[in-house]
Order: structure tokens, then sequence, then C-alpha cells
């Protein structure tokens, strides 16, 4: 009797996973990443001859929790059409019964691989703001993303910013909510969220709940998102995920192996942004975004009530070029000086 | 902060500082005043021209060269009035120019025009 080998059952696994795209208008090239809900695709557009990224579920019918979620998730994509938000392109139902959809195939870096690249704390803190605008944005048409977190985002090659994953997105209110599936009531998760860098978290992957749910990714959801308050969550639980992924982005080793230096301020900003009770946290994604662009600005952000010292320091640090410029002209001037009544 | 302005309050209290040190020398100590209001006006008029410069020419070195030229010729001028201190005057107000022709280079808005036809 002849057994398969390993690889060959593995290559018979994968080929029956892969999703049939007879009758629609992709082909199918390779596979990119698996999600909470299903494997995301590289596939050919071939109407377009354009490359997209296809999402499809694990499970076939389109009546079921995962395919309400995935169709969802498509809707709400395409409500939100910001260029740091992924686009969708198209959603339907394959010949094999699964319900996909297409968006953007954005080529590029996961943020928590790209991140590491990057030396200069600015240019860090300038990619960030990127990510809150599109937050802002979305919050601004009431959808909660829930489940923001370095592996997320991802950075293209001209350092565009694109928010992933919206497939635990809520919709808070207004004419939105009318057209899309109900909210989420099922899921409790009692799992304690952990700092991102105590170096037992993981930073990738997201809670999954007994119906096969992602709900969030601990060190990244909200305390009350934790406690499954679903009802209670608004845009401050975003906040915190916002909080945590700039900590995390705060304090990735650059290549040189040094942690960026990050002073009370910046400190000041995650705090705030990462408290405990949600009207502690900022109260929007612009506010939070303002601290930012102020601390990027050398002013004083919200989040840190300044000593004298705190002052003249960030003072110092505004204007060092210039400080530095006079004192030398001074020095100059006085040797110039003592020099002359030699 | 535009150029120009930056110009203009850099080169006001370099030529301030400039001024002040005319205190060092007892002969001219009696008219300190009008020294440090001549020398900041010095270093004004070289801050806004250098700041002018700098919202035309993108250079750092022309940008140095000219600050150099503007401050080095208003010295000359003042010097020439005071007939004398020379050397005192001309040296310490050409180098105002000069870093005040850098600065208004280096950083400093550039005008909304230019920075849209860029």
């Amino acid at each position: 009797m002849k057994f398969l080998s390993d690889k060959a059952l593995e290559r018979l696994r994968t080929g029956a996973d892969e999703p049939d795209l007879l009758g629609t208008r992709y082909r199918l090239l390779e596979r990119v990443a698996r999600g909470g809900m299903g494997v995301v695709y590289a596939a050919e557009d071939q109407k377009l001859e354009r490359r997209v990224a296809l999402k499809v579920l694990d499970v076939p019918g389109t009546d079921g929790d995962l395919a309400n979620r995935l169709i969802r998730e498509a809707r709400v994509l395409a409500r939100l059409e910001h260029p740091g938000i992924v686009p969708v392109h198209d959603v339907g139902t394959l010949a094999d019964g699964r319900v996909f959809y297409t968006m953007k195939f954005v080529e590029g870096q996961r943020l928590d691989k790209f991140i590491a690249t990057v030396e200069s704390l600015h240019d860090r803190l300038r990619l960030f703001s990127r990510v809150c605008d599109a937050a802002a944005f979305a919050h601004a048409r009431g959808v909660l993303h829930r489940d923001l977190k370095p592996a997320n985002i991802m950075v293209g090659p001209f350092g565009e910013v694109l928010v992933m994953d919206w497939g635990l997105a809520k919709i808070l209110h207004g004419e939105v909510a009318e057209s899309a599936a109900p909210a989420d009531h099922e899921v409790t998760i009692y799992e304690k969220p952990k700092k991102p860098n105590d170096g037992n978290s993981d930073t990738t992957s997201s809670v999954i709940t007994g119906h096969g749910t992602v709900m969030g990714t601990p060190g990244y959801m909200s305390p009350e998102q934790a406690r499954g308050e679903i009802e209670a969550l608004d845009a401050r639980s975003d906040i915190f995920s916002l909080g945590a992924l700039l900590r995390f982005i705060l304090t990735q080793r650059t290549p040189s192996g040094l942690n960026p230096h990050l002073d009370r301020s910046l400190e000041a900003i995650c705090a705030k942004a990462c408290a405990e009770q949600p009207g502690s946290r900022y109260s929007t994604v612009q506010e939070f975004g303002l601290d930012i662009s102020r601390y990027l600005d050398g002013q004083a952000v919200g989040a840190l009530r300044e000593s004298i010292l705190d002052k003249f320091g960030r003072f110092y640090r505004r204007y060092r070029f210039f400080i530095l410029l006079i004192l030398a002209y001074l020095v100059m001037r006085v040797l110039l000086v003592l020099f002359l009544k030699r | 902060m535009n150029k120009i302005l930056l110009g203009l309050l850099l080169g006001a209290l370099l030529g301030a500082i400039d001024g002040g040190t005319a205190w060092f020398t007892p002969a001219v100590r009696a008219q300190i005043a009008g020294i440090v209001v001549g020398s900041s006006l010095k270093g004004l008029i070289a801050g806004v021209a250098a700041g002018i410069f700098a919202r035309k020419v993108n250079s750092v070195p022309l940008g140095i060269l000219f600050g150099l030229a503007v401050g080095c010729v208003l010295a000359f001028l003042v010097a020439y009035m005071q007939h004398g201190y020379y050397f005192e005057i001309i040296l310490p107000g050409s180098i105002v120019g000069m870093i005040v022709g850098f600065a208004t280079q280096r950083f400093g808005a550039p005008s909304t025009t230019a920075a849209a036809a860029r």
C-alpha cells in the first residue's frame, strides 16, 4: 500500500481550499494572508487587467453570520472613501457558495514590519497621524474599526498608509446603520488587555470567540471592548487602540538597535489615549491627532501640564538652532572685543 | 514664520547684540543707546534683504554670500559715517549678514506663490 507524502497532502488540501473563481471576472494568483473570517488571495481582474485582493470566506453560504459579516465589511468599506482606507471594488458569491469581496491590492509592508525601518521619531509620528486621519474619517461616518493594530495597517511603497481589515467594524448611528447587518450581541471576552510591548503579548493575532468571530486583539482593544460591553463602545474605544498603536510605533527598536527617545509629552499622550476610563481619554481622534501635531510643531500638548523646566526644554528644542547660533555669535563677539583690547 | 519676518527678527536681535558690545569700548560707551539702535536697524535691514533674497533664490551658498555683501556694505556705510572703527564695525556687521543669509535660506516658510510654483 502506497501512502501520499506530506507535501502531496498539503498540496491537495490547499487546492481544495482554493476558491472556485469560475464565472467571475477574476483569476486566482496566489494566497496572501489568512484573516479571522477567511483567506485573502491575490487575483487578477481580467476585465480591467489589474491585480486585486480577493477576500473569501472559509465556509459556503450567504445567510450565515460570517457571510453577513463579510458582506457588511464590504459595505462599510464602500462607504469609507478615503486615501487612508483600502477601497473595495466588488462583492459577490462564488460558484462554490462562498461570499467574497475584492479590494485594492496593496503592495507594501505591514506596519509592524515597516516601522523598524523608520529611524526618525518625527517620521514615525507623521505616519501615525495618517492612521489617525483615516480613523477620524471613519468615525465621522459613524464607523468604529475595533481592531486597530500594527498588523492591520499597510504602508505602501510611496509611504501611503492604509487601514485594513474592517471585519470587526461597528456602525454607530445614523442612516448607515439601516442597511447594515445587526451589531454584534453574542460576544463576551474576558481576557484582560496586556500592554503591547510587554514581550508576552501577541501583536498580530486577534481574539476569536467560540462562534469563530474575531472581536479584537489583546493589548490593542480597550478595556470596555475586552469586557464585551459592545453597546458602550464609541470612538474612545478606537482611541485606546490608537494609543496602544502609538506606543508600539514609538517603542519599536530601530535597525541600529536603539529605542527612539520617548519624552514626557509623548508618554503623556500615550497615557491619556490608553486611560482605563473612556472619560479620561481624548474624546475624538481629531483631538488626539491635534496633540500629535502640536508635539511635531514643538508646541505644548494638551495631555501634559508643563512645569517651567518642561517649557524651557521645549523652547530650547524648538529653537535650538537659533539659540546655538546666537550663542556662537555672542562668543565670537566677546572674543573679538578681547582681541581688539589687547 | 516667513523668511522675511525671520530675517527681520534675527537681524535685529543680532544687530542689538552687536551694538551692545560697544559697551566694552570705553571711548564710545556714552553713545551706547544710539549705537544699539543703529546697529539693530542695520541688522534689521540686512535681515529683511536676506529674507527677500531667500524667497527669490533657493541656495544656501548664495544666501550666505548675499548676506555677507549686504552686511558688509551697510557696516561700511556706518563706519564711514563714524570716520573710524572700520574693522570693529565691518567685521561683526558682515558676520551678522552671513548668519541671517544662512538662516533665511535654511529656515522660515517660503512664500505661498513660490511654494505653489514648485
